[in-house]
């Protein structure tokens, strides 16, 4: 169920280079049941700017009635975003979004999680509820440069954890794909979240295997009915049926929408 | 609730608010969070004869208080309308306003006639002021002439009334009011988006894939109210109101320049339960301002005071 409610400020800090990690107190996490969610915040009291911003949720605390978020402030909506201190409230839609299915892989397989800049974040939650029913998990993740790499220790406590930046300033230099090409694992299922390109290249190399791609897209309401982040249908390439990356995804089978 | 329920043709609505055309679907995305009943109506999306993938993305930019969009007229095409959509809404007690375009005046004609035939469809909006389309859609809205024809054709082919939308883009309003209304329409809405553009400062390009787009929210209410100011002493059929409503506040202001009714667009983007919430919250504003109908504040801003008095009596 979709709330509306004022949520708390925890906590706040930067991680990285314009990243930010923001932890949120209210009933409405109560209705997170999947990684890979997202809520759409309000980041003014007027209507400058007028639309909320979606944000993926990086981990839920159910007991606490907590959640976390963390975006890299950008525009001026996020800078907005990155000036709320802790104790002040903002105004949060959610949650929104159909997630990634944990049920995807089974206890005793192994599981790459693919992540590409700011698409990270939601991995956490779900390699957190992997390993916690018995999946393997390898994170590869993938940055532009050493200034923008944020949770790689918390993704260690997790599982093998691989970073590529595009600069070669940390890890491997290239991209998620070249680790990937290296990694000799059984890869019984494959999550990812990042850039288009990035899921681009994953759905040619891997797009025969059980392959699940986290979209971003520019979006009005965040709940399907503005159409305004809609994408083909794979099978239907120039035709008329679409899926809303808001409200259908943001998560999908490889092969099911056009990228 | 009888202080806020407004008669218009063909509409018997328990309160003036109603979501505007394209920003509300079909219903079904709100319906999952509230109650649909508690609207006065719902304007539903364009239907168009065949289905409609619109525009490519992005169909969305920001503005200072408000949103370009550029949709392109998405969806699923007549028949799904007919067969799945406007049966799915009579679940509700709601009187639905069809929102009808075309790039052809038969197309318009054809899905006039038989959208009309459909139960809960007790009005509609011929839209002729969309601006995200290469054909139809506008070029049937910024020519008086044209428009009155367009109005004439779907008049006598349609079951029920037929309200016109207009679009602000044209040099006198007033003039596409009267046009309209002499060819038969039995009311207005108005005002549909104002034509725009963002330009992205990295790559020096437009921010949307259409280029421009339709301006929507607070920034263009002003604009509306004075359209409506103006129309709504030119002619004598009831005008919706609709452009940048978020709050009862802007409901009365839009009664005082002369509109019967409102529609509220952008703001469901913004809180998905803005309508239930303005519907709460006018008799609040209406006994705080001492008014006791609705109808009563309708052209305050331009009516006399006698007028006025013998109105409320």
């Amino acid at each position: 169920m979709i709330k509306n409610e004022k949520l708390s400020v925890v906590s706040h800090r930067k991680l990285a280079n314009r990243i930010f990690e923001m932890t949120l107190c209210g009933e409405l996490v109560t209705e997170m049941d999947q990684p890979g969610q997202f809520v759409h915040i309000k980041v003014s009291n007027g209507v400058d700017p007028l639309l909320r911003r979606p944000i993926s949720i990086s981990s839920i605390n159910s007991e606490k009635k907590q959640f976390t978020i963390i975006y890299r402030s950008e525009g001026q909506g996020t800078a907005l975003l990155a000036a709320k201190e802790g104790g002040q409230e903002i105004d949060v839609l959610g949650p929104l979004g159909n997630g990634f299915s944990e049920h995807e892989a089974e206890p005793g397989d192994t599981a790459v999680l693919v992540g590409g800049g700011i698409g990270v974040p939601p991995l956490y939650e779900l390699s957190k509820r992997l390993t916690g029913k018995g999946v393997t998990v390898i994170h590869v993740l993938g940055f532009q440069t050493k200034d923008a790499v944020f949770y790689e220790e918390e993704f260690k406590k997790l599982g093998e954890t691989y970073i590529a930046t595009a600069d070669g300033t940390h890890g491997t230099k290239g991209f998620v794909t070249d680790i990937l090409e290296k990694l000799t694992v059984r890869m019984d299922v494959i999550y990812s979240c990042g850039p288009g390109p990035m899921l681009k290249a994953l759905e040619q190399k891997y797009g025969h295997k059980k392959l699940f791609l986290s979209l971003e897209e520019r979006m009005g309401c965040g709940i399907g009915a503005c159409f305004a982040c809609v994408c083909h249908t794979a099978d239907d390439p120039e035709g008329v049926s679409y899926k809303k990356v808001c409200s259908d995804g943001p998560v999908f089978r490889a092969g099911e929408v056009l990228l | 609730m009888s202080r806020l329920n407004i008669e218009l043709p063909g509409l018997n609505l328990k309160n003036p608010v109603m979501p505007a055309s394209g920003c509300f679907g079909f219903g079904r995305e709100f319906s999952k969070l509230y109650d649909l009943n508690q609207l006065g109506s719902v304007m539903i999306k364009a239907t168009t004869k065949e289905p409609r993938f619109g525009n490519p993305t992005p169909r969305v930019a920001e503005t200072s208080a408000g949103m370009l969009n550029a949709i392109g007229l998405q969806n699923p095409g007549l028949d799904k309308v007919m067969n799945e959509e406007l049966p799915w809404l009579e679940q509700f007690n709601l009187p639905i306003i069809a929102n009808v375009a075309g790039s052809r005046e038969e197309d318009y004609v054809e899905v006039a006639q038989t959208i009309s035939k459909a139960p809960n469809v007790h009005a509609l909006e011929l839209n002729i002021s969309c601006p995200n389309v290469k054909e139809g859609g506008i070029a049937f809205g910024t020519i008086p002439e044209v428009a009155k024809n367009l109005t004439k054709r779907v008049k006598e082919v349609s079951e029920v009334p037929v309200y016109v939308k207009l679009s602000p883009n044209v040099s006198n309003i007033a003039d596409m009011a009267k046009a309209v209304e002499d060819g038969g329409a039995d009311g207005l809405t108005m005002i549909n988006t104002l034509l725009g553009m963002r330009i992205d400062l990295k790559t020096g390009k437009p921010v949307l894939a259409n280029k421009s787009g339709g301006l929507s929210g607070p920034a263009i209410k002003p604009v509306a109210i004075r359209m409506i100011h103006e129309v709504s002493q030119a002619v004598s059929i009831p005008i919706i109101g609709m452009g940048g409503i978020q709050n009862a506040e802007d409901v009365l202001e839009y009664f005082f320049a002369g509109a019967s009714a409102v529609a509220v667009g952008t703001a469901n983007f913004t809180d998905p339960f803005v309508c239930p919430k303005i519907i709460e919250e006018l008799p609040v504003l209406m006994d705080k301002l001492g008014i006791s109908h609705i109808s009563d504040c309708r052209g305050r801003s331009w009516k006399t005071n006698e007028l006025f008095a013998h109105n409320r009596a």
